[in-house]
């Protein structure tokens, strides 16, 4: 009888899982001895890092979408329907259209997005850029802006940790370029003590944002938003005004994980060496969809698959899963609209950002046309 | 609370943020204490030492409840309480 691998979820981790799987695992597929099925609720594979670029009319919409069915291994089954119901005790996966899939392992990749409502205002008086029509709002309201005060606010979790630093310095020179720079009042926000939770990253704000005139508010983390006072106020205590707030909301995960019982909020209780599940030994979870405490990233899912895929491998052939995740995440840092550090770390290796240069920032317009080939499972 | 009492506890969750970077041991404190409910013990285990100070500054500035630290071999145990609704 054929071992069924399930992967809920067609992102950059589910994507890469089940094709490497797929080339991996090629002669027991052939022979049906292993079956593989991605459950999407989308037939389409969006490239969510280009919207940073969208936003700025660097890219279009075309340009960042793939049907998921054409970056897919021939070889794997995808399925468009939500899975509504996981049933870890019955190994079973419970899609809306009412079909019910057994597996023998499951991958969770359900991913994360924005959830503005968890802020009272916030949903009503932000703008982010995490999704597609709020990123296309936000760029009209920048593009109609004559000057005023910019506040950008940070919730907790999110992904792309980098982002909220990379679009302050894009604005920056942005302005500049459209000859307002000196019309704008822009405030960067973040919870914590310092500019970014990597303390060298934050070091690096820290000497740099000065140059770029952007003002700080460390210790902010949102409380409410007034929309008619067009004031966002902290935890902490401090209020203040905005004529545009750009906010990265805090992220929720998938809501089948909550309505499942398999993590608060939707996040995954996971094991940081493994990535299984904690408790199971049959349920892998990549990416935004784990609990944890590292960076939501789709180079954090890319890596994770290479250590899921093996594991996975390894358990159908041999019975074993010796396979470690060490904790790497690679991300490019724009620092302007010409140039772009990037930061590599891992459990045990700080990252140590290197100085700005252009050939890095032609390095990530490069990716930012070749990504297809990551969930490809080629790059 | 003394470090006897402390390890009495029993948290309603426990971040280990040894070895992560990013976002950092503050900030996955401060997630877990907006989604916890009022009365939750959090224990945060983290390998920067600037978290045994960080983190109780921050509970004092938002008037939650730091109980305690027990330092342990190149990490802290950091206990907070969620005393009210934020």
């Amino acid at each position: 009888m054929s071992k069924r691998v399930v992967i809920v979820g067609g992102g950059v981790g589910g994507t890469i899982i089940a094709n490497l799987l797929a080339k991996k695992m090629r002669p027991e597929l052939k022979k049906g001895e292993v079956v593989i099925d991605v459950i999407s609720d989308k037939p389409e594979h969006f490239y969510q890092p280009g919207l940073l670029y969208m936003l700025f009319g660097l890219k279009h919409h075309d340009e960042l979408v793939r049907n998921e069915k054409d970056l897919l291994d021939p070889m794997v089954e995808l399925h468009l329907h939500p899975a509504v119901k996981i049933d870890k005790d019955k190994n079973e996966v419970h899609l809306k259209n009412g079909v019910v899939m057994k597996y023998d392992i499951l991958v969770l990749a359900t991913g994360s997005r924005p959830a503005p409502d968890m802020i009272p205002g916030l949903k009503e008086g932000g703008n982010w850029f995490y999704e597609l029509d709020a990123c296309m709002k936000l760029r009209h309201e920048l593009v109609n802006f004559k000057g005023g005060k910019i506040v950008l606010t940070i919730g907790l979790p999110h992904k792309c940790p980098v982002a909220p630093l990379e679009v302050s310095y894009m604005l920056d020179e942005w302005f500049r370029q459209r000859g307002i720079r000196d019309k704008v009042d822009y405030t960067y926000t973040y919870p914590i003590g310092r500019l970014h939770g990597l303390e060298p990253v934050a070091n690096f704000a820290a000497k740099t944002f000065p140059k770029h005139g952007i003002n700080t508010e460390t210790l902010f983390n949102m409380k409410e938003v007034d929309v008619n006072k067009k004031t966002v106020t902290s935890l902490e205590g401090v209020s203040l005004k905005y004529d545009i707030l750009i906010t990265i909301p805090p992220h929720k995960g998938a809501q089948v994980i909550e309505d499942s019982g398999l993590g608060q909020n939707g996040f995954v209780p996971t094991d940081k060496f493994t990535l299984k599940m904690e408790g199971s030994n049959n349920i892998y979870v990549v990416g935004d969809t784990t609990n944890l405490p590292i960076s939501k990233a789709g180079s954090t899912a890319h890596f994770e698959s290479d250590v899921i895929v093996e594991n996975i491998a390894s358990e159908l052939r041999e019975g074993l899963t010796p396979f470690r995740y060490d904790g790497k995440v690679f991300c490019f840092i724009e620092t302007g609209m010409t140039k772009a550090t990037y930061i590599m770390f891992d459990y045990n290796t700080p990252p140590n950002p290197v100085a700005p240069s252009a050939l890095i920032h032609w390095f990530k317009l490069t990716y930012n046309k070749v990504y297809w080939l990551t969930p490809m499972g080629i790059l | 609370m003394t470090e006897e009492e402390l390890k009495q506890l029993k948290p309603a969750v426990t971040v280990d943020a040894r070895g992560t970077y990013c976002p950092g041991p503050l900030m996955e404190l401060i997630k877990e204490v907006r989604q916890q409910p009022v009365g939750s013990v959090i224990e945060l285990i983290s390998g920067d030492a600037g978290s045994a100070k960080d983190v109780p500054e921050w509970l004092n500035k938002v008037k939650q409840e730091f109980l305690g630290v027990i330092p342990g071999d190149g990490f802290w145990r950091i206990f907070a309480k969620k005393v009210k609704d934020m």
